[in-house]
This record gives C-alpha cells, sequence and structure tokens, in this order.
C-alpha cells in the first residue's frame, strides 16, 4: 500500500478537462488532486494556511495604521540610504526585491532542470538560490541594525511618528526573515540531497518542485510587503 | 487506492512539470521590470489614488506572475487550483470589516482628544 505513495499520481486515468473535471475530480470516491503528488499537495495546503498567517499580519498593520490618530513614518524617507552625498529612497529595499525576485528566478530553473534530471546543475542552481536567500537576510540584519542602533526605532516607539509604525515593521518583515532564513536552510539540505543522488535513485526530483513552491511563497509574501509596507 | 498503487516506482518524471526553459526567462524580465516600476512609484513621488493604484496594479501582476508561471499553477488541474486560490478569497471580507473598525477606533479617538480630557 505505501509503497508508492510519493510518486502515485493518477496519471494512468483518463481524466476529464474544465470545471466539469475539477467536479468529478472531488467526486470521484479517490484522491482529489489528480497528477499532482501528495508532497506537493501538503505544501500547497501549508502555504494556504501560511497565507491566512502573512494576511493576518498584514491587515493588522492596515488596521493600527488606518486607527492611528498620529502621523504615519514616511518609509520612503525611513528607508533611504545615503549614497554619495544624496539620499536614495527605499534603495536597500529595492536591492533586496530584486535579489528576491533572482532567487526565484533561479529556483524556477533549478525545477526545470530537475525534471530533466540534470543533477549537476539542479544543484548548482538550488545552491544559488540558498546563497541569494543568504545575502537577503543579511541585508535585512543591515537594514534592522540601522533601524534599532542608530535611528532608535523600537516596537513601542520611533522619533519619526506613529508608535505602531516599529512594532508592525519588526513583527511583518521579522516573521518574513524568519521564513527566509527557514527556506536557506531547507534549500541547503534539498540540495545536497540532490548532490548526493537521492532524486536519481527515487526516479524523480519531486522534492526540488516542493522546495520550490515554498521558496516562491517567500518571494510572493515579500511582492506583499514591498507594496503595503514599504511603498505604501 | 488500489489503482494507483499497481504503478511502479520511479515512472514519475513523466508526470512532472515540464515546460522550455525560455518561459521562465521571460517571467523573470517581466518581474523585474515590474519590480522597478513599483520602484519608480515611490521614486517619482506620485501621491494619492494614483500612487496606490499603481502600487495595487504592480503588486497583483508580480504575484500572478509568479504564482501562475512559477509555482506552474496554470498548468495544474482546476481541482487544486480551486482548493488553493479560492479560499483566501475571504480575506477581502475581513478587508473589509477591518476598515470600518479601524474608520471607527479613529473617529472615537478624535472625538476623545477633541474634548481636550
Amino acid at each position: 500500500m505505501a509503497q508508492s505513495a510519493s510518486s502515485n499520481t493518477g496519471a494512468g486515468l483518463t481524466l476529464e478537462e474544465g470545471w466539469q473535471g475539477a467536479v468529478s475530480d472531488w467526486s470521484s470516491d479517490q484522491r482529489a488532486f489528480k497528477k499532482v503528488p501528495w508532497g506537493k499537495a501538503l505544501m500547497w495546503i501549508f502555504l494556504l494556511s501560511d497565507t491566512f498567517v502573512f494576511s493576518c499580519f498584514l491587515i493588522g498593520y492596515m488596521t493600527v495604521r488606518n486607527s492611528t490618530t498620529v502621523a504615519w513614518p514616511n518609509p520612503s524617507e525611513v528607508f533611504a540610504l545615503h549614497v554619495g552625498g544624496v539620499e536614495v529612497p527605499l534603495l536597500l529595499i529595492a536591492i533586496m526585491t530584486f535579489i528576491l525576485i533572482s532567487s526565484s528566478g533561479t529556483m524556477a530553473m533549478a525545477v526545470n532542470f530537475g525534471y530533466r534530471q540534470n543533477r549537476k546543475v539542479t544543484f548548482y542552481l538550488m545552491f544559488a538560490t540558498a546563497l541569494l536567500g543568504l545575502s537577503f537576510v543579511g541585508m535585512q540584519a543591515f537594514e534592522w541594525t540601522k533601524l534599532i542602533v542608530e535611528e532608535g526605532v523600537r516596537p513601542w516607539g520611533n522619533p519619526f511618528g506613529a508608535a505602531q509604525f516599529g512594532s508592525t515593521f519588526f513583527m511583518i518583515t521579522g516573521f518574513h526573515g524568519l521564513h527566509v532564513s527557514g527556506g536557506v536552510i531547507y534549500l541547503f539540505y534539498i540540495a545536497f540531497k540532490v548532490l548526493r543522488g537521492d532524486c536519481d535513485r527515487k526516479g524523480n526530483y519531486e522534492i526540488v518542485e516542493i522546495a520550490g513552491l515554498y521558496w516562491h511563497f517567500v518571494d510572493l509574501v515579500w511582492v506583499f510587503i514591498f507594496a503595503f509596507f514599504y511603498l505604501w | 487506492m488500489a489503482h494507483a498503487d499497481a504503478k511502479p516506482q520511479g515512472t514519475a518524471t513523466t508526470e512532472g512539470q515540464q515546460h522550455p526553459i525560455g518561459i521562465y526567462f521571460k517571467i523573470w524580465g517581466l518581474l523585474f521590470v515590474l519590480s522597478a516600476l513599483s520602484y519608480m512609484v515611490d521614486y517619482m513621488q506620485f501621491e494619492g489614488y494614483l500612487r496606490w493604484f499603481l502600487i495595487l496594479v504592480f503588486m497583483l501582476l508580480k504575484a500572478g506572475l509568479i504564482i501562475a508561471v512559477f509555482m506552474h499553477m496554470i498548468w495544474e488541474r482546476l481541482a487544486i487550483v480551486y482548493a488553493i486560490l479560492v479560499p483566501p478569497s475571504v480575506l477581502l471580507v475581513f478587508v473589509a470589516l477591518m476598515t470600518l473598525e479601524s474608520d471607527h477606533t479613529w473617529f472615537t479617538r478624535i472625538t476623545f482628544f477633541a474634548q481636550g480630557s
């Protein structure tokens, strides 16, 4: 019963397309997610739950920002960097955004090369993804240090305006940074499994795609944080 | 489950998400352009409704591209697409409720401070 649980996907069946396919999949008295390995379905369900966690944070942020009578600090100025005598708004955040998007690109290609059974390239691309993730965390550490030590931002107050700025900032970016850090460890682990030849022995590179889903999700969350916290 | 258990192991490769590599480069480039554009919204100091509109447009385009292509959603069967993408729509109700709630809080604070007590 359990021997092929990870890679049997019901692919031998004739499946209907469109919404009728969705109805017959769900009512088939079998697994509902045809052609989706269990690991991938469960990662998606985990990511769905994580969506709600991050949404709660962002909605909480919206609530305190919308209800405070004190002016909200201008993120464009708070996160500006001094380069060559001029203040460039949001520079570090922009660089972090591009780094995370690049890591998503390398990850997507790692998944692609995984399905071509190319062990070496998959490993290199995953390793590059993890390194980009690591540099993202490093920049975030720099950003936090600058904010805490130089600007005096605290969860209970800051010199720029509404006190809720600090608490929501540390909560949201901190939780995201934790996800990135966890993702880096996860990616290194899967990358070394790939290099060791685990996927070749098993005959499939599913675990690379599953790790990829997690990593793209981390990038996805950053898209929303960038828009709502840094740009709004 | 018996139908699927008969399948031998090690044949899953043909079922995976296999797509030409070019599409990832195109999406990657698009995401770069969209990120640059959303950064420009701040750099050019757009204000008010135009700013919020542009931020939301670029954000949704980026999110859509990541989910659709990088996370392979457009190639999945509708059963899982609906199961994953429909539930978050209730968040819009949550946003609406908390907007009302926070407006009310703001209003009571303003009236309280106006009394000077």
